[in-house]
């Protein structure tokens, strides 16, 4: 005879309530803030933070950033703190060749030196986590200080509830007038042993005239449930240059929201690509805060969803000098019942006369069930200005493929070629060329 | 060439087929055998390129009637690529471009699907590559093209020489050339007739689609065919397509009508 013991009753009816959820947004912070114990100025960075979530209430699709994007998904979970990780992974199928050198491993949120691998870069390169290099590098805490969750935008609820637990970060800090030729891979291990609260933080202050790629990597080893809430704050310095690419490999069951906050200061160059193939259900707002005049900012970005995934992208270009120029493409390739979801904000005050913004939004979508909601949303002042923007919605051309079928080419083949053109297209941008295969592997449909 | 009881290649008989409901093929009658040419001439809008897609398996064109063998089995039992692997090449009249992919990738996926068809070995990148070099030879196309998206951004000319390097390539059984002329400068038209002429052998066959004289004098048909209306009204030899150049059209469609 058994004798069962069941978990008092999860009410899921209340998680639709507003109660329910304020109850799972106090959990959240609580989580958040039960991590780590910081003191001094950290400490009262997060409980600043923490008062910023407490003003605010879980979003819902009747607010206007969420209006696509149900969090439901997310109230679903049970979120508990992280375990410890076991102390062998075997993470060798995510280092890059490229970065053999210059890794910062994060395991479910936690430093993992052992399988990080920082070689001696350029003198005055700082690279490290957190904690560490508040130790060591005592002298660099005004080169940290300032730019942590210091960012236009940082009290939003999910940007402010990673502060209101920030306990580690990943930091680069690029000298001046250097040109870092390694790139850097910042990994974020998810185990997916338990369903946790995941926070990874990173801070990335390019110094004047100094430039540097960064790879930021968020990948699982496991299927398992989890909610990753990612911060990344990019602080691009007078003519200084950073090509970022950033990866969403989480678990199809995970849920996924990062923020990635960049200031570019004058003639500052910023170049993203951003690919989205992971999780359940993912947010990623992606802020520029043009601060000087003549930055360059390019924005590639590719959301591939199949099954029932929902992927939402939230651009937010805010210019605010004259002479910015910026180029956005951004593709989505949707499957199955999968739903993508872009809003493409470009704001041109009266001061950023003589601004050249393009913005460019294609999306795919392979089945009749697939979905996209994709929305640019241009506010210009400014009269001299040159902004353009479109956006494309379409399926595989039937006649695309009778080419190639007439060429000898299967048609399930025709279609992954057809696949494959269009997201390579982004993932070219790609400038680690261990990678693009990879992604490019990743990208396509299932073979038939 | 004209080659006594040489094996058929392609026999159609009373073919009708519709687009959009529409019926365009109105019973058409071919026999074509190894080693010959033939040419198909006729107004715009008579069915010629419809003719084509049918036989190359369009899936937006409906056979509603009539019979297709080739090589002695039924053709529209085959799959658009189940054809072109065993032999069937339709140089298209307007050559899509496709962004993306790579002229070289396209290329070498499609000769190694033919390769697995006849259950040899595929090539690798770098035997494909030797091989290519002496194929874009025949139409004196640069390397460079290869690494080009396929047809993106190349002139109307140079999609035509790359269809021809493509059936180069492929090396086919029965060629279908729907006015590969058409846009081609003297220069160009030269060398793409060139390139035809050296695929021609005694066990293939050519279909050569065009509105113009011109090609088939570097091109020689043994027969010449008027399509008006979906139908196959008058076949002759190459003084036909002079004769047309001279005349038009009218004169046989009046003979025609006269004649039903
Ligand atoms: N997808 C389609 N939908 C509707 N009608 C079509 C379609 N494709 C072709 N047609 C019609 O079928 C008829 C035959 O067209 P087709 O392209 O075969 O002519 P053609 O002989 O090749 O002409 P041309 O000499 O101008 O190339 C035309 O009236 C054309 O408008
Ligand atoms: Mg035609």
């Amino acid at each position: 005879m058994s004798i069962q013991v069941s978990a008092a009753p999860t009410d899921t009816a209340s998680l639709t309530t507003a109660e329910g959820r304020a109850a799972y947004l106090a959990r959240l912070l609580e989580l958040a803030q039960s991590a780590g114990n910081p003191t001094g100025w950290l400490s009262a960075l997060r409980q600043q933070a923490a008062a910023h979530v407490q003003e605010q209430t879980f979003p819902t699709t009747r607010d206007e950033e969420w209006r696509f994007t149900d969090l439901s998904e997310l109230l679903k979970i049970e979120l508990v703190q992280p375990e410890a990780t076991p102390l062998s992974l075997d993470i060798a199928g995510f280092c890059l060749p490229e970065a053999a050198g210059s890794r910062l491993v994060f395991v479910d949120g936690v430093y993992a030196p052992e399988l990080s691998a920082v070689d001696d870069g350029p003198a005055h390169l700082v690279v490290g986590n957190l904690v560490n290099l508040l130790k060591t590098h005592p002298d660099q805490i005004d080169q940290i200080q300032p730019y942590l969750g210091q960012q236009m935008g940082s009290e939003e609820v999910f940007t402010a509830l990673n502060t209101s637990g920030l306990t580690d970060a990943a930091v680069v800090l690029v000298p001046k007038n250097s040109a870092i030729e390694t790139p850097i891979h910042l990994l974020f291990v998810a185990t997916g042993q338990t369903p946790a609260l995941l926070q990874p933080r990173c801070l990335l202050v390019a110094a004047p005239n100094s430039q540097l790629t960064v790879v930021e990597d968020y990948v699982t080893l496991g299927k398992g449930t989890y909610f990753t809430n990612s911060v990344t704050e990019i602080a691009v310095q007078e003519n200084a240059q950073v090509t970022h690419i950033r990866l969403q490999r989480e678990s199809l069951a995970a849920v996924h929201i990062g923020k990635t906050a960049v200031s570019q200061a004058r003639t500052a160059r910023y170049i993203s690509t951003a690919i989205s193939l992971g999780a359940k259900l993912s947010r990623h707002n992606l802020e520029i805060y043009q601060t000087g005049e003549q930055t360059e900012t390019t924005l590639n970005g590719l959301t591939v969803l199949r099954d029932e995934q929902l992927g939402d992208t939230h651009s937010t270009l805010a210019l605010s000098k004259p002479y910015g120029t910026s180029r956005q493409v951004h593709k989505c390739i949707v499957d199955d019942r999968a739903h993508a979801v872009f809003n493409g904000k470009v704001f041109v005050p009266k001061a950023a006369q003589l601004t050249d913004a393009g913005q460019l939004s294609r999306t795919l979508l392979l089945s009749p069930k697939a979905r996209v909601d994709t929305k640019p949303q241009l506010e210009i002042v400014a009269d001299n200005v040159k902004c353009t923007h479109g956006a494309t919605v379409g399926q595989l051309e039937t006649d695309e493929i009778f080419y190639l079928q007439s060429r000898g080419i299967d048609a399930t083949t025709a279609r992954r070629l057809l696949v494959y053109a269009f997201a390579y297209e982004i993932i070219s941008q790609v400038p680690i060329a261990s990678l693009r295969p990879i992604l490019a592997n990743q990208v396509l449909p299932a073979q038939a | 060439m004209i080659i006594e009881n040489s094996p058929v290649i392609l026999s159609v008989k009373n073919l009708t087929a519709t687009v959009d409901e529409t019926l365009i093929l109105k019973g058409m009658n071919l026999e074509i055998r190894a080693g010959e040419i033939h040419a198909i001439m006729g107004p715009n809008g008579s069915g010629k390129s419809t003719f084509s897609k049918v036989l190359a398996g369009h899936p937006d064109y409906k056979v509603t009637g009539g019979e297709v063998m080739y090589l002695g089995q039924n053709l529209l039992d085959l799959e658009p690529e189940d054809r072109a692997r065993s032999g069937i090449f339709l140089a298209f009249q307007y050559p899509l471009e496709i962004p993306g992919v790579s002229n070289l990738d396209f290329l070498r996926v499609a000769y190694n699907s033919k390769r697995k068809h006849e259950g040899l070995e595929e090539l690798d990148a770098f035997d494909f590559d030797e091989l290519i070099q002496q194929k874009l030879d025949v139409v004196k196309m640069d390397t460079s093209f290869l690494n080009r998206s396929v047809n993106e951004g190349f002139s109307g000319g140079e999609k035509k020489r790359n269809e021809i390097l493509q059936m180069a390539l492929l090396d086919p059984k029965l060629a279908i050339l729907d006015e590969t002329d058409s846009g081609l400068d003297i220069d160009a038209l030269k060398i793409v007739a060139n390139g035809v002429n050296q695929l021609s052998r005694a066990d293939n066959a050519m279909l050569v689609i065009t509105h113009y004289q011109r090609l088939l004098e570097y091109i020689v048909p043994d027969y010449v065919h008027v399509m008006a209306n979906g139908r196959i009204i008058r076949t002759g030899s190459k003084d036909l397509a002079l004769e047309l150049e001279e005349r038009g059209y009218d004169w046989v469609l009046d003979e025609e009508a006269v004649a039903s």
